[in-house]
């Protein structure tokens, strides 16, 4: 295997004050070619720093980065075959849109009329042609977007970074960008790091994601890895909604065990990978992975509390016996005639390896 | 709910402002209409005539003194701006470093401290260079006024500075520029109309110094504005309005460019 396209290790940021703030601690990643990657996280996890380091806006107080197994640690920005789709976008006002899209080339001392080239094809690629010799001032927000997306893309880096570039848009425009942003990269097959705080965002883009929080990496895996099979009750809990579940372990057998529920029934869960839990343990079960059912045939039972209808799905809120509550999402159906109703006495079931068991 | 204080209101708001107005703009507008004058007054009108103007204009004096005028302003702006660039720079796009808000005061020093006594240190201290050196020429003069007009070209330049994206120059920098082109291409070109702004403040303030200059200056080494105070001393004709009159009216067009450039938008 050839060396990672981006490569972190034990990369720490401290900034001084009282007390020190550490924005990043310990992290190490690796980012493959051609790989859309995402580092998701609330704000002030780190996810920005970890971003502003590649681009070399920041300097790491400790660790190494490498970018195909070079050393880009002490490397200024100007000399890493990286670009950045800035959040605020950083359109430079005083030139115009087809002047901003070949800055970079420009730099790079490559001959005019390749720079005019280039710039005709990326103005294409991003659906701006005829925008070219308009001021940057004067355009839509979305085409700033656009602009500052071709403007990265236009010297062919290596790796494009991308700070919450989407954030500024509206819903509707930023649902047709996250799909024209995955396929601007399945066709330049440049690798994508990506950084948002929206986890929808996370899971439709990207090949992998990395969940961050308090300067750490909690979880590295791909869309369904993180949302199936969160390792710790931050992901879980960050990301989609989870029921947590208190249970006991019965018999670990590697990448199962057999839990035992509040209600004496046991069920099988997945294990964390690399963990040997014992004694108490917390399960993750996701709201759509479960179902109601009758009070003896299911695995908790409790009663009915509240039936919320949603259009798409309905939510089953269920307090438990053990005191917990638990909700059940269940897609509609058309002509559907609901078999409980608020009040009644039911059970919560959900299949064998559905659970998760978390690490804390 | 209070109703808002609001001072035009007040009794009385009118009239002193209208006594205020009065008495900034009367004293200038006589003395623009007194440079008409065809008569040798400066207090009893006699006609319209351009004679004082004519006058004003042939006078030998009145032109080396002009000139003069002009060269210092033109040095001290010029140089006092491009310094002003670089300590504007130094306090804006550097990491904060200990003791910038010492540096920030002592930038702006000129503005605080009184005229005079500048001049009276200015003059011991070009004495002394004097005395040693032999050079008795305008560089004297240029480098006073180079000193006061620092603050006034810097002051309008950091402003621009500071409300200016850094994420633009980080962006250059993430398109291979590096540092002095990410300056030239991307800084520089949005930073001119605050250095433009900076540099007329600049040599407003120089073509109209007074007090340094007197103190400063050598023999023959009038400029305008000393030149018309020398004047005073003895016969006062309205020449002096004439020439005044048209520095009133470069000030004026200076003033007007520097508020269009400052509300200018990149």
């Amino acid at each position: 295997m050839t060396a990672a396209a981006i490569s972190a290790r034990n990369l720490r940021k401290v900034y001084p004050g009282s007390p020190d703030v550490v924005a990043l601690a310990d992290a190490s990643i690796d980012i493959q070619d051609n790989e859309f990657f995402t580092l998701l996280g609330p704000s002030g996890c780190g996810k920005t720093t970890l971003l502003r380091m590649i681009a070399g806006f920041e300097h790491p107080t400790s660790g190494t980065l490498t970018m195909h197994g070079e050393d880009l640690t002490n490397l200024p920005p100007y000399k890493r075959p990286v670009n950045t789709v800035f959040q605020s976008y950083a359109l430079f006002p005083h030139l115009t849109v087809a002047q901003n899209i070949g800055f970079g080339l420009e730099m790079l001392g490559k001959p005019k009329d390749e720079i005019k080239e280039t710039v005709g094809e990326m103005m294409e690629l991003v659906k701006m042609s005829q925008m070219a010799d308009r001021q940057t001032g004067q355009i839509s927000g979305g085409q700033q977007q656009r602009v500052a997306l071709a403007r990265a893309l236009a010297p062919r880096p290596k790796v494009l970074l991308l700070d919450e570039p989407l954030s500024a848009l509206d819903f509707k425009l930023r649902k047709d960008m996250q799909l024209e942003l995955k396929r601007l990269q399945t066709e330049t097959g440049i690798t994508f790091i990506f950084v948002t705080h929206d986890q929808e965002e996370a899971l439709t883009m990207s090949d992998r994601i990395a969940v961050m929080s308090a300067g750490t990496i909690r979880q590295i895996g791909g869309p369904r890895d993180i949302y199936d099979r969160p390792a710790e009750r931050f992901v879980a809990d960050f990301i989609g909604d989870t029921n947590f579940v208190p249970a006991q372990i019965a018999a670990n057998t590697g990448n199962d065990a057999q839990v035992t529920l509040s209600s004496g029934k046991t069920v099988t869960a997945k294990m964390p990978e690399g963990t040997a839990l014992t004694g108490k343990v917390t399960l993750a079960v996701r709201p759509e992975h479960a179902s109601i059912g009758a009070e003896a045939a299911g695995l908790l039972p409790g009663r009915l509390s509240e039936i919320v209808y949603f259009g798409t799905d309905t939510h089953f809120h269920v307090a438990l016996d053990d005191g917990t509550g638990f909700v059940v999402r269940s897609q509609n159906r058309p002509n559907e005639t609901l078999a409980f109703s608020t009040g009644d006495r039911i059970s919560v079931d959900f299949a064998p390896g559905v659970g998760q068991v978390l690490r804390d | 709910m209070a109703k808002r204080f609001q001072i035009q209101q007040m009794p009385g708001f009118r009239t002193i402002a209208v006594v205020t107005f009065v008495l900034l703009y009367m004293p200038i507008f006589l003395l623009v209409i007194y440079s008409f004058n065809a008569g040798t007054s400066i207090a009893i009108w006699e006609g319209f005539s351009w004679r004082w103007y004519v006058s004003a204009w042939d006078n030998q004096q009145v032109q080396e003194a002009t000139i003069r005028s002009l060269v210092i302003a033109f040095w001290a702006s010029a140089i006092s701006t491009t310094l002003a660039v670089l300590a504007a720079l130094a306090t804006t796009r550097t990491r904060k470093f200990k003791g910038q808000a010492a540096v920030f005061a002592m930038i702006n020093q000129p503005l605080m401290v009184p005229e005079i006594v500048t001049a009276v240190a200015l003059l011991i201290f070009f004495a002394m260079i004097k005395v040693a050196t032999g050079y008795t020429g305008l560089m004297y003069l240029v480098i006073a006024h180079t000193a006061f007009c620092i603050p006034f070209a810097y002051l309008p330049i950091r402003a621009r500075l500071i409300g200016m994206d850094l994420a633009l120059e980080q962006a250059a920098a993430d398109l291979y520029a590096p540092p002095f082109r990410v300056f030239t291409r991307i800084t520089l070109p949005q930073l001119w109309p605050g250095i433009l702004a900076g540099a007329m403040l600049a040599f407003v303030i120089s073509l109209d110094d007074v007090v340094i200059t007197e103190f400063v200056k050598s023999a023959g080494q009038d400029t305008l504005p000393t030149y018309m105070l020398g004047q005073l001393r003895r016969v006062v004709t309205p020449e002096v309005n004439a020439i005044s009159t048209v520095l009133l009216g470069i000030s004026v067009t200076m003033v007007v460019a520097f508020t269009a450039l400052s509300k200018l938008k990149t």
